[in-house]
């Protein structure tokens, strides 16, 4: 036997033949065949492209407003946003300005000189048939962005900071599979893109989440970004499950399994639950003995799974070449001389000194630079108070309603802290007349006083006016006629269960319908309990 | 206001477009009818470079130079025929039928500009706008016997010109005398910060005629292989009455020239390739046929609305960068082209401007040229220049077997100035 003679192996030895699957199949795909149920030995390995808009006033090389969400398409267009034949673009300073504030957020080196490139395509949506970007010198490279990683603090390299213009927007009325014809919409053509590219740092779907939740802060705080504008960022990410160490012995560039290039994720949410989806798909492959090639797949949000784009016969050749519009950008000294606001950890720190926030909420507070400005807009009231009622109830309580904190006022807000403080209210009355204006305010855009929703709701706390075996008093009378309603519970509270206790509590606490308070119902419950016994 | 009639017989195919009533109001080219290169958009007026794939297309703006005009007083009259998207040394290559040479019928006006050419030789306009990126103001002025400026690069705002190679075209003027010349460039030289490569430099002079002392530099390798010993000689002649003026003559090398057409031929289907992919029926020309998936009726488009010489450009250039072989063309092409401007930089430490023929030869005549190489060829004395990004100037010269020679003049950078007072000392001395 010659050495380039085939070897051959029987094709199904040890290959799980799955429904549909040929032959023909299992061979090509088959490494050296085996079945893995483990990958206790392996690890996810996460990669971002982040691109977020800028939020600037006017677009990135022409003088249109960027302020497009709301009106009709094609309004905010000039000769150079459509790219009409013999325009000429023209760098926006203040976009410049903003990434470079990112670049040094993120711990980058301004490049002495940096350039645009065109990055050459054709598509429906691309006024040019070319997009300006930057290639081969970006503004800024080599950063970090420290995060609350899975195992405590991470440092997640930065590879480069660059920006970019928007293309247009495709719109099919009706949807994509039913409209006849396709619209181009030119409003969000130009507007300004920063794209933010980390190294390989990620290790799982959460960590990518929370890495972004960070950028997202950062930039926030940075002033240059709205993330509640919709479209406002939308990620890439590179995914591969790799044997544990193999990224830190082999680099990057270093051929392993392939990973797949998840495209088109345009939301927080969207990049944890792509990545998720395709780390047990990547598994799956895996556990069937399928060779991994690299590909680009895109993420379909409604299914929430990632689909195989039509891989090889789109593969593009961008042609990358200096924009020959535009001069180099000489930014180097400009950079040097921003100076930047205070950035999520430095807040933190402070929101624990000053305010002696617990780490949780601080953390809390400090992920989301609204969030932190209104914590600091009623934290006179009570500090601690107020960050238990902010970070825990009325973050939760906005999120059940997807409602920004920017529709809260921090003036009532603060006089409900006081009602709360000042024991008017119990902490389970306070909940509910949150609820109350959220709901109030996610209706009509407005919500009464604290004061009336208590008046309103018969909210105000019941003061004891007597003892435990007073007639008059309230807390007591409905504490009575519990004890008669639930004689099992009574029993079985002699009988030494402590949940009885509490089941006869909260048993009190509804028939005042929360108004009384918790030590109080205690107090008069064991009062009355005590004697019978 | 006043309104100027125009109403032509165009016999030589000068104009794609013509107006037969132009506005012209007060100012420096106050009732002088002016024509403009169908690549420079005109609000209101169709604007197609030469192509069918713009057919249709009225650009809903005025380029900076169309601006300076109205504010001057001129007569935009018409936009002038040229080679498709400003591809090509004949003006053949166009949509719209070529154009004749005043000079002889039967002969080329030279291109791309050569309906601006045509049309001022003619008499037709006192004065046009035409575009040059390797030759195309200069080559057609020499074939018509006309003068042609290409001013420096980033001295005119190309704001408003339907780009073909972004990094070496610029917008001049062409005239019948050296002061129309100068009388424009003072119009077209003001600062418009909406071009980027643009510089404030802004023209404001009067021709001198006195070249006493002048040192002029004239390149061997202007006068080498591949030009027409008549011409040549035609330009010797020129160049010794500059002499006799007072001009001292040096002869020097250019050892660069002989990567230049290669630079230029790469460096401008590279840019040209990416600037036309933005016609691909969606935004112009007549709707697409939206019963095809996108990339095929992009193809369609693209394949029945550009020229033979347009396509066969767009393909070399998307070659030039494409992946693997950027650093061999496209990079390459940047480095001669550092080379060229390095030469011309060395050589104007010791000579004021530089002198040698526009042309190796006379006027072609029409459906000489078939092969693109040869047409390619006939550039090599005029794209150094753009190369370099210096101002050059073609002035009539003579003639040889019976048809016009350009002499060309070169400067540095920003000398516009120097190189028009050298034209027009010329021009003084021949017609004396």
């Amino acid at each position: 036997m010659t050495d380039d003679a085939p070897i051959s192996r029987p094709a199904s030895e040890g290959v799980t033949r799955w429904p549909g699957e040929k032959i023909s199949d299992i061979q090509r795909q088959t490494q050296p065949a085996n079945i893995r149920m483990d990958f206790s030995d392996d690890e996810v390995i996460i990669g971002l492209e982040i691109h977020c808009q800028l939020d600037t006033a006017t677009k990135l090389f022409c003088g249109c407003s960027t302020d497009y969400r709301d009106d009709s398409p094609n309004t905010h267009v000039c000769p150079v946003c459509l790219g009409l034949p013999g325009s000429l673009p023209r760098v926006n300073k203040k976009a410049i300005g903003y990434a470079l504030r990112v670049g040094k957020a993120l711990n980058c080196t301004v490049l002495e000189e940096s350039e645009f490139a065109r990055k050459n395509y054709f598509y429906p949506d691309l006024n040019k048939g070319f997009q300006i970007t930057q290639y081969d010198k970006p503004l800024a490279v080599r950063g970090y962005l420290d995060i609350e990683g899975d195992d405590g603090e991470k440092r997640v390299r930065i590879t480069r900071v660059h920006v970019e213009e928007d293309p247009g927007r495709l719109v099919h009325k009706g949807g994509a599979d039913r409209a006849k014809y396709t619209l181009v919409d030119y409003n969000r053509a130009g507007i300004p893109l920063i794209e933010i590219v980390t190294e390989p740092d990620l290790r799982s779907p959460k960590e990518a989440r929370k890495f972004l939740n960070k950028l997202r802060a950062t930039l926030e705080y940075l002033g240059v970004f709205d993330s509640e504008k919709e479209g406002s960022l939308r990620v890439d990410a590179n995914i591969s499950i790799q044997p544990k160490g193999w990224f830190e012995k082999e680099g990057k560039g270093k051929e392993g399994r392939g990973r797949a290039e998840v495209k088109n994720i345009s939301s927080y949410k969207g990049v944890e639950k792509a990545l998720t989806f395709e780390v047990t798909r990547q598994k799956n492959a895996l556990r069937r003995g399928q060779r991994l090639e690299t590909a680009t797949r895109h993420f379909v949000e409604t299914r929430g799974i990632t689909t195989a784009s039509r891989s090889k016969e789109m593969e593009q050749d961008y042609r990358y070449f200096p924009e020959p519009d535009l001069r180099p950008l000489r930014v180097c000294d400009w950079a040097a001389g921003i100076v930047l606001p205070e950035l999520p950890d430095a807040r933190r720190a402070r929101f624990l000194g000053q305010y002696g926030c617990s780490p949780i909420h601080a953390r809390t507070l400090t992920g989301d630079l609204r969030l932190a400005e209104f914590y600091e807009q009623v934290a006179e009231t009570d500090p601690i108070l107020a960050a238990t009622w902010v970070a825990d109830t009325l973050l939760g309580e906005l999120n059940y309603r997807d409602m920004s904190v920017s529709k809260v006022s921090p003036g009532w807000f603060r006089a409900l802290i006081l009602l709360i403080k000042e024991g008017s209210v119990t902490d389970k009355g306070g909940v509910e007349v949150l609820r109350s204006l959220l709901d109030q305010i996610r209706e009509s855009g407005s919500c009464e006083t604290p004061d009336e929703c208590v008046g309103r709701l018969g909210l105000i706390v019941i003061e004891r006016t007597g003892g435990a075996g007073d007639a008059d008093d309230p807390v007591a009378m409905a504490a009575r006629e519990v004890v008669a309603e639930q004689p099992q519970a009574v029993a079985d509270f002699h009988a030494g269960k402590k949940e009885a206790f509490n089941f006869l509590v909260g048993q009190v606490m509804k028939k005042t319908r929360g108004r009384a308070k918790p030590a109080d119902v205690n107090q008069v419950l064991l009062g009355i309990l005590g004697k019978e016994g | 206001m006043a309104t100027i009639s125009f109403s032509p017989k165009d016999q030589y195919n000068a104009f794609i477009t013509t107006l037969n009533e132009a506005e012209s109001g007060p100012g420096a080219l106050s009732g002088i009818p002016v024509a403009v290169k169908d690549n420079i958009s005109t609000r209101g007026i169709p604007t197609t470079c030469g192509s069918r794939i713009l057919e249709g297309y009225v650009p809903p703006y005025d380029a900076h130079v169309v601006t300076l005009l109205k504010k001057a007083g001129a007569a935009i009259v018409g936009k002038s025929n040229m080679d498709e998207f400003g591809m090509g040394t004949t003006t053949e290559n166009s949509a719209f039928g070529p154009t004749k040479n005043p000079a002889d019928p039967s002969r080329v006006p030279g291109g791309s500009s050569g309906g601006s050419a045509a049309a001022v030789a003619s008499g037709m306009v006192r004065m046009a706008l035409g575009t040059d990126t390797g030759g195309s103001i200069r080559c057609p002025a020499a074939f018509c016997g006309i003068v042609g400026h290409k001013p420096t690069y980033g001295r005119v705002s190309r704001y408003g010109l339907i780009a073909y190679a972004n990094s070496l075209e610029q917008i001049g003027p062409m005239a019948r005398s050296v002061s129309d010349i100068s009388l424009l460039m003072e119009v077209l030289t003001k600062y418009d910060p909406r071009d980027s490569t643009a510089v404030d430099c802004h023209y404001s002079h009067t021709p001198d005629p006195e070249i006493r002392g002048l040192k002029i530099g004239v390149p061997e390798e202007f006068f080498g292989e591949g030009v027409d010993p008549r011409v040549a000689s035609a330009v010797w002649d020129g160049i010794t009455l500059l002499e006799r003026k007072g001009a001292e003559i040096v002869t020097c090398r250019m050892p660069s020239m002989a990567y230049a057409l290669a630079a230029y031929y790469v460096t401008c289907t590279s840019e040209a390739s990416s600037n036309l992919a933005r016609f691909d029926g969606v935004r112009y020309g007549p709707p697409a046929d939206t019963k095809l998936p996108w990339h095929e009726a992009f193809q369609q488009r693209r394949q029945s609305g550009f020229g033979t010489e347009v396509k066969r450009r767009i393909m070399l250039g998307t070659f030039a960068l494409s992946s693997g072989y950027y650093g061999k063309y496209y990079a390459k092409a940047q480095a001669a082209r550092q080379q060229v401007r390095n030469d011309f930089l060395h050589l104007f430490r010791t000579v004021d401007v530089i002198a040698g023929p526009t042309m190796p030869t006379v006027a072609f005549r029409l459906g000489e040229k078939t092969d693109p190489l040869s047409m390619y060829l006939s550039d090599i004395l005029t794209v150094p220049a753009n190369l370099a990004g210096i101002p050059s100037i073609s002035v009539p010269c003579g003639k040889s077997e019976g048809l016009p020679v350009g002499l060309q003049i070169m400067g540095p950078h920003f000398r516009d100035e120097r190189v028009i007072d050298v034209a027009y000392a010329f021009e003084q001395g021949v017609s004396r």
